[in-house]
């Protein structure tokens, strides 16, 4: 047989083939969607798909909005780091605001110390459907979950935002084929083929740049669920618990309330390449509790909505 | 730390029950590619579930219902990486309503990892995948000889499977292949060597994949293709062309022929996305292209270096039918190739492969999971290569018109083996 291989071995190293494989997505559903948007949460994920998008349409402007699901319980560092970059870029930001839906009365007050990891959900699906979006690029790898570890690149969602890991489209080569029909939409995830560590080693060939929680700092902490939680608005020191300063850096950043810390002294990408290279927790594993209720959180939340 | 360049891309094949979710569980733990609290999760629901301590299949099978009633329903992508090189696993479904998910994952595989239950010997569902492996382009076959165990690791045993496997393969065409009598439950000769084996010689499973050549395909010499993805509007009112290269690599300076339209040009521009490391449009890589005459190239066209492609309105293909309903002549779809999406109408069903004997039996219609020949019409044109010479510009997937999902996978030509 002399078949060509759809992604032959070449001296092109795995970077560039990951980097041109999310390019490549980037643009078809750019081209084929009628109203995308890039889901940017400030994380180093979605750093790395915003990076990405601008890449693929450079020097010409981003062709669609970038919004964040704001839980109202953020890193001040990561809110801070959201607006610098989306003002550098001089994209379109769109806030899906939890407390507005709390607001609203479109979902219960978990309280001032609950979980909004869940609410997300409902902010999120209010704004595709005021905003019209029919894709939205999100910065999940099946790496990452074994629920996610099924999902389709270009991953379709019903009329009520919820996805069928049952009846998920076929996918073949590299045919990614987005239509949908009037409220339906699509969740596309150009770094579904990227692992943790891929992404650092991009972060560092690329320069790309993070919120600073990202790295080692001094944090006063409590120990909870076997996470390291910050001291600050959103979580109090519970009877027992003993807060102590500790030299933490974040592995992933999310909801406040959820999202643990990781002791590291890693202060520099190079230094924490090499550190994701040696862990032998995952990073959800080691740092965030809402994957935690259950064996299906991720596909009970991805069923209703979730990223 | 070193960026590697030699990547495997895989998929599990075979019918249900076979062990192919066992396998890679066994591959990655043995292998230490799974992290501490993945392991756990797996040993909790392992009991929670009352299979045993330690359930094997549940490192891929990570629906609620996949665990529920013991199978695989959809593809499980996992990564792992060993000092020899990097592995794209897709852990494909075996039962045959799941065929589609199960071309999914071989069509971007270069090898296919198939498991054999040595009591059972080939089922049809392992003969129709196997087929549709081969037409999708899997080259290499790596063949777990699996539940070794069950037949107090026969020889005689082994050696049946291994013929009616060559069998098969031969027929398809597959170049190169390996059988190893495993036991996945167990571990024997997966990772590590086993005991129990002492009339065999050859390689572990991941010895196997480790040297396997599937994924160093010969750089054939049939044409470098770039679909046109966007046009970017460069300061200055010029324009470059983006898209992923395949075929064979572009440079700057190449003489490229604009299709359909038929224009000869020449690229007077390259840029790579990391601009300095990557300076040619080496295959799989995203470039964009300055041309040197002013065209009006888009979304939808193909630059093409020689020998070129066709362009044409009529394809005779292979087609694997996913549809709920039977595919006829007459059907109209829609029919994405490359960047471009057409309607479509199918001329005529010109044949119905039989998975087990591969002949083509006249037929009127294609069946769920039926694999045929058709020709079809489109109302665009296409600039199309014979799939075998290239599975870019050779493969197209066609869609329902009323609730858009996919419904075919096509391949233009006819595989030797039908």
């Amino acid at each position: 047989m002399t078949l060509t291989s759809l992604r032959p071995q070449t001296t092109t190293d795995h970077l560039s083939l990951l980097e041109s494989h999310a390019v490549y997505i980037l643009r078809e559903v750019a081209a084929e969607c009628e109203r995308p948007v890039l889901l940017f949460s400030g994380g180093k994920d979605s750093a790395v798909l915003l990076h990405l998008a601008v890449k693929a349409f450079a020097p010409g402007r981003l062709p669609f909005p970038v919004m964040h699901v704001d839980t109202g319980q953020n890193f001040p560092e990561v809110l801070a780091f959201r607006d610098q970059t989306v003002a550098n870029l001089n994209a379109r930001l769109v806030i899906a605001s939890v407390q507005e839906a709390i607001d609203r009365g479109r979902v219960a007050d978990p309280g001032p110390h609950g979980a909004r990891n869940r609410l997300q959900t409902v902010a999120l699906l209010d704004a595709i459907v005021e905003h019209g979006f029919d894709a939205a690029f999100g910065g999940a790898r099946r790496d990452e979950d074994k629920a996610r570890a099924k999902e389709r690149i270009l991953s379709f969602r019903d009329a009520f935002g919820q996805w069928d890991p049952r009846q998920q489209r076929p996918e073949l080569w590299q045919l990614y084929q987005g239509r949908v029909n009037a409220g339906e939409h699509l969740r596309a995830f150009p770094l579904s083929d990227w692992t943790e560590l891929d992404i650092w080693q991009y972060i560092e060939r690329e320069n790309v740049a993070l919120p600073p929680i990202y790295f080692a700092h001094e944090r006063d902490v409590v120990r909870r669920d076997a996470m390291w939680l910050a001291v600050n608005e959103f979580i109090e020191p519970r009877p027992g618990e003993r807060v102590e300063r500790r030299l933490v850096r974040y592995r992933t950043v999310g909801d406040a309330t959820c999202t643990g810390a990781v002791e590291s002294d890693a202060v520099t990408v190079e230094a924490i390449v090499r550190e994701v290279a040696t862990a032998n927790v995952s990073e959800r594993g080691a740092t965030r509790a809402d994957d935690r209720f259950s064996e299906t959180a991720m596909e009970d939340r991805k069923r209703e909505g979730y990223f | 730390m070193e960026l590697t360049t030699d990547i495997l891309r895989l998929a599990t094949v075979g019918s249900v029950d076979d062990g192919k979710s066992t396998l890679i569980g066994r591959l990655l733990v043995d292998t230490r590619q799974l992290f501490d609290d993945q392991l756990d999760a797996v040993v909790n629901a392992s009991e929670r579930r009352g299979v045993g301590d330690l359930d094997l299949s549940f490192v891929t099978d990570g629906l609620r219902a996949e665990r529920e009633q013991g199978i695989t329903i959809d593809v499980a992508y996992r990564y792992a990486s060993t000092p020899q090189r990097k592995f794209i696993i897709a852990d494909c479904p075996g039962h045959v309503q799941y065929t589609r998910n199960m071309a999914t994952g071989a069509s971007t595989a270069d090898l296919a990892l198939v498991v054999v239950d040595v009591a059972h010997g080939l089922k049809e569902q392992t003969r129709r995948h196997l087929c549709i492996a081969a037409l999708l382009g899997v080259r290499g076959l790596v063949v777990a000889v699996n539940k070794m165990d069950a037949v107090h690791w026969s020889p005689t045993a082994f050696q049946s499977v291994v013929d009616e496997v060559e069998t098969v393969a031969g027929e398809l065409g597959f170049d190169a292949i390996t059988c190893v009598p495993t036991s996945a439950l167990l571990g024997d000769n997966v990772v590590d060597a086993s005991d129990h084996t002492p009339w065999y010689a050859g390689p572990t499973v991941l010895e196997a994949l480790e040297t396997s050549d599937a994924g160093a395909w010969s750089n054939a010499t049939n044409g470098a293709r770039l679909p046109i993805q966007w046009v970017l509007r460069q300061p200055g009112g010029g324009r470059t062309y983006a898209g992923m290269v395949n075929g064979e690599a572009l440079h700057e300076g190449d003489v490229v022929t604009l299709l359909p339209a038929g224009i000869e040009t020449t690229i007077t521009a390259l840029n790579t996305l990391h601009s300095g490391a990557d300076v040619d449009g080496a295959v799989g890589l995203s470039i964009d292209v300055a041309l040197a005459d002013e065209t009006d190239a888009g979304r939808g066209d193909l630059l093409a270096g020689a020998p070129l492609p066709h362009v044409t309105r009529e394809i005779a293909a292979t087609v694997c039918w996913f549809g709920e309903r039977p595919l006829t002549t007459g059907s109209r779809l829609r029919l994405k190739h490359t960047t471009r999406v057409t309607p479509a109408r199918i001329v005529s069903l010109d044949g119905v492969v039989d998975v087990a004997t591969l002949s083509v039996d006249p037929g009127d219609e294609l069946r769920t999971n039926d694999i045929g020949l058709v020709q079809l019409a489109t109302a665009d044109p296409l600039v199309v290569d014979d799939y075998r010479d290239n599975r870019v510009t050779g493969s197209f997937v066609l869609i329902d018109e009323v609730t858009n999902a996919t419904v075919a996978a096509g391949m233009v030509g006819r595989a030797t083996f039908l």
